[in-house]
């Protein structure tokens, strides 16, 4: 193998390729990434980057100049770390030249050399194939939209690992069949919905590991174009415009979420988002670490957020709020009311409550695409 | 002209002539110190505490060797100062305590009735000065800085007065120290033990600490000891001699901790009601056991125990912590962090046993504990109640109503099957005593 790449493209792909890979290995080829040079007649080559963690396998590739094809293995954060270090604007040439042994690897760009230990390419572990029969394409906002909105809710009790990701599915709302992203952490819920793209009528509801979730959400921030969705029961393959994500999928059954958005509820409370979400911040500033607990107390087009310490002291803000119903009291979790107004685009938000012991729903009030479900706390 | 005072009739002297008698009282428990009504800074130990409270409560026992201990392989939890000339030393296995002195009594600790004369001592202890800190039931570190004002007499006076009240209402004796810091006189009290009253002043800190072990510092342990040593440090002045900087760059953290403790520096301060963060519950076994169901059946009713005393203390906790100590004495503690706190019987089990399984099998044990970290009241732990119902709620209803039961028809009435000893063919059965 010989070849040689600008540093920029290097650098670029070898951040999301090392991102995988897990810090610390029991197996030490896991540590590794494989690089792949190919170079077809009167095409350019090009330079492929796989890392894996054996649930979730990550594909880069990237032009390069190949003189000769060839495969190997090298640690991917020492790599890394070199390409990182490199003088802006290199040629990084790479070679392991089988007749020099190819038991090593050199990375060469100016007056730097190094040399790499490797481990064989043909040891590096492949993701099982198999057919993935379901695919589609989403715009990368559409994606972003579906991700970002319901990730903060992803649960880390490793008792409901079933949690530990997001819940995609098709469904049907008010008569439109929409694809579904479903979050929770027992403590609040996150489900957003977009109407069904074509290819995904008949997918199978999946848990999208979190570890997927988060390296899907740092492609997209990179790509314009649409990512194509490709699944079956058991693994989902993300193809953006070089790269390509293939995860297992988290094997459990996700809880009937519909059941615990209550349908009931009649208070309803509006407030502008920014305003409520700053008041939040600053009451809480006051609570106790453990509980961070603000208490909401509702009258007639008024709200006054309260927050109390034994140790700290006291907190209380007014802010105006649309409200007509009985006045009452609710406490939040104000970590997790401040993680649902972040997600709020527009300018307004509704609370609709039934008591101060059942679940509250909060909605865009310009948008009826993401619904969040939050249980209160006593206060 | 060194002050001093008489331990018996508390009289304040001054080191006038050489008068090795008090002159009021005749007595020859007397001490002079230059700094010793300027120190205001305590460690109060009793002496040989368990064996005392026996001899107290038996005076037949009064000049005859006493071990308190026992079990068939237990350890000598506290020996009388007689049974100590023999040999005899606190967490000797009972068979060379009595292979060292055979004519020793042997009773069998009975930590109730400790704990009732501890906190009778405790009592005492609070009029002396508010900032009392329990160490066990039977030491403790008194600040009595400011107490001048309400006792109308200097600290060293108001010690050597609940010494002696201590003798005579209790009819245990105790060892003072005074210093001022914990770590002196910590050191102080075990001077001239038992029934002392040691003073290390801030004039000759530096010298008294420096012919001293580096062992007697808190957090040096046989491993540190074997590391310092290795390195040409045995004393305390071998530290002072090296000095701050080299100590933190060779040993970090635990470097300066040292250079301070030699130097006779120590901040820490007198917490009033030291908070348990911790609690746990552990047994020492009969024989070892490797076993891992063997172990699990000595875990699950110390988790019922531990959860017992949680649940009436109204603490949840967040870290579950598994004690082991092997059949050579290496302590080794596992810890594991739980979703959510709990205080419930049956979580912290389910927590420890995987913590045990890795490491049952392959080595014999002679202890087991079950500890439970990062304790909150039970009340400020509540998260949000769970969509779903939480992961607990099952258990914990299930425990709940073992607890009911429990506790209308007696702890016996009820338990969980894990919970039975596996019967024993007969012939073999325990004597019940």
């Amino acid at each position: 193998m010989k070849l040689t790449i600008e540093r920029a493209a290097l650098l670029k792909a070898l951040a999301h390729v090392q991102s995988v890979v897990e810090r610390r290995n029991t197996i030490p080829i896991l540590a590794n990434v494989l690089i792949e040079a190919t170079a077809a007649k009167g095409k350019e080559g090009r330079l492929s980057l796989t890392a894996t963690d054996m649930d979730l396998a990550f594909v880069e590739s990237v032009p390069a100049e190949v003189t000769k094809a060839g495969a190997t293995t090298v640690q991917a954060h020492t790599l890394y770390d070199i390409v990182r270090k490199l003088p802006e604007g290199s040629q990084i040439g790479i070679d392991n030249d089988a007749a020099k042994g190819g038991g090593q690897v050199g990375i060469r760009a100016g007056r730097s050399a190094f040399t790499l230990a490797v481990l064989p390419a043909e040891d590096f572990p492949k993701m099982s194939g198999g057919d993935l029969p379901h695919s589609f394409d989403l715009a990368a906002a559409e994606l972003r939209g579906l991700v970002d909105r319901t990730r903060f809710a992803i649960s880390t009790e490793e008792t409901r690992y079933y949690l530990n990701g997001i819940y995609m599915h098709a469904a049907e709302s008010n008569g439109v069949k929409v694809l579904r992203a479903v979050a929770t952490d027992g403590h609040r819920l996150a489900r957003v919905e977009m109407p069904l793209p074509a290819g995904a009528e008949n997918i199978p509801g999946v848990i999208l590991p979190r570890k997927a979730v988060m390296e899907v959400r740092k492609l997209i921030e990179e790509t314009a174009g649409a990512i194509n969705v490709s699944l079956s029961d058991t693994r989902v393959r993300f193809a953006f415009d070089d790269a390509v994500l293939t995860s297992k999928l988290i094997d459990g059954t996700f809880p009937d979420y519909e059941r615990v958005i209550p349908a009931g509820n009649d208070k309803i409370l509006e407030v502008d988002c920014k305003t409520f979400a700053a008041a939040v911040d600053r009451v809480a500033t006051i609570s106790t670490e453990k509980s961070r607990a603000v208490k909401l107390s509702l009258g007639k087009g008024q709200l006054t957020l309260s927050a109390n310490s034994p140790d700290a002291g006291s907190a209380t803000e007014e802010i105006e709020a649309r409200y007509t119903a009985a006045p009452i009291e609710i406490g939040f979790n104000s970590r997790y009311l401040l993680d649902i107004a972040q997600q709020i685009e527009g300018e307004g938000a509704r609370f609709t409550m039934a008591d101060a012991a059942s679940p509250t729903i909060i909605q865009d009030t310009a948008d009826q695409s993401a619904l969040y479900v939050l249980m209160p706390m006593r206060v | 002209m060194a002050p001093g005072l008489c331990r018996d009739c508390l009289s304040p002297l001054d080191r006038a002539g050489e008068a090795e008698r008090c002159p009021r009282c005749g007595s020859t428990r007397l001490l002079f110190h230059p700094e010793l009504f300027a120190l205001a800074f305590a460690h109060v130990d009793c002496d040989a505490f368990y064996a005392s409270v026996e001899k107290r409560d038996d005076p037949t026992l009064a000049d005859r060797p006493l071990i308190v201990g026992g079990g068939r392989r237990g350890v000598a939890t506290t020996a009388c100062y007689i049974a100590r000339r023999y040999g005899v030393r606190s967490a000797m296995p009972m068979f060379k305590a009595l292979k060292l002195c055979p004519q020793a009594v042997v009773i069998r600790p009975d930590i109730a009735k400790y704990a009732r004369v501890s906190r009778d001592v405790r009592a005492l202890f609070d009029e002396a000065t508010p900032l009392v800190e329990p160490v066990s039931l039977d030491e403790a570190y008194l600040d009595l800085a400011g107490t001048e004002a309400v006792h109308r007499r200097p600290p060293a006076l108001t010690l050597a007065g609940l010494a002696r009240r201590i003798e005579t209402e209790i009819g245990i004796t105790v060892s003072i120290g005074l210093s001022f810091n914990k770590f002196l006189a910590k050191l102080a009290s075990e001077i001239d033990k038992p029934r002392g009253f040691g003073v290390i002043g801030r004039q000759e800190a530096r010298g008294f600490l420096a012919g001293r072990p580096v062992r007697v510092i808190p957090g040096v342990g046989a491993k540190q000891e074997a590391r310092l040593t290795a390195d040409g440090i045995a004393m305390i002045g071998d530290l002072q001699r090296v000095g701050a900087d080299e100590l933190g760059r060779r040993y970090g953290a635990f470097g300066r901790r040292l250079a301070h403790l030699a130097e006779g520096e120590d901040s820490r301060e007198v917490e009033r009601d030291h908070e348990a963060k911790i609690l746990s519950a552990e047994t020492t076994f009969e024989t070892d056991l490797a076993a891992l169901p063997a172990l699990e059946e000595e875990l699950w009713p110390l988790c019922e125990k531990l959860a017992g005393r949680l649940k009436q203390a109204g603490l949840v906790g967040r870290t579950a912590v598994l004690k082991l100590k092997t059949a050579d004495f290496r302590l080794l503690t596992r810890r594991h962090q739980l979703d959510r706190p709990t205080q419930l019987a049956e979580a912290m089990f389910r927590a420890a046993r995987p913590l045990l399984a890795r490491e049952a099998g392959r080595r014999r044990f002679r202890l087991i504990g079950i500890g439970l970290d990062d304790l909150m009241p039970a009340v400020e732990a509540g998260p949000p109640a769970d969509l779903f119902g939480g992961p607990d709620d099952r258990l914990e209803a299930v425990e709940r109503a073992i607890d009911r039961v429990r506790e209308k028809f007696g702890p016996a009435s009820i338990g969980k099957g894990r919970g039975l000893k596996p019967v024993r063919p007969r012939g073999q059965a325990k004597k019940s005593r």
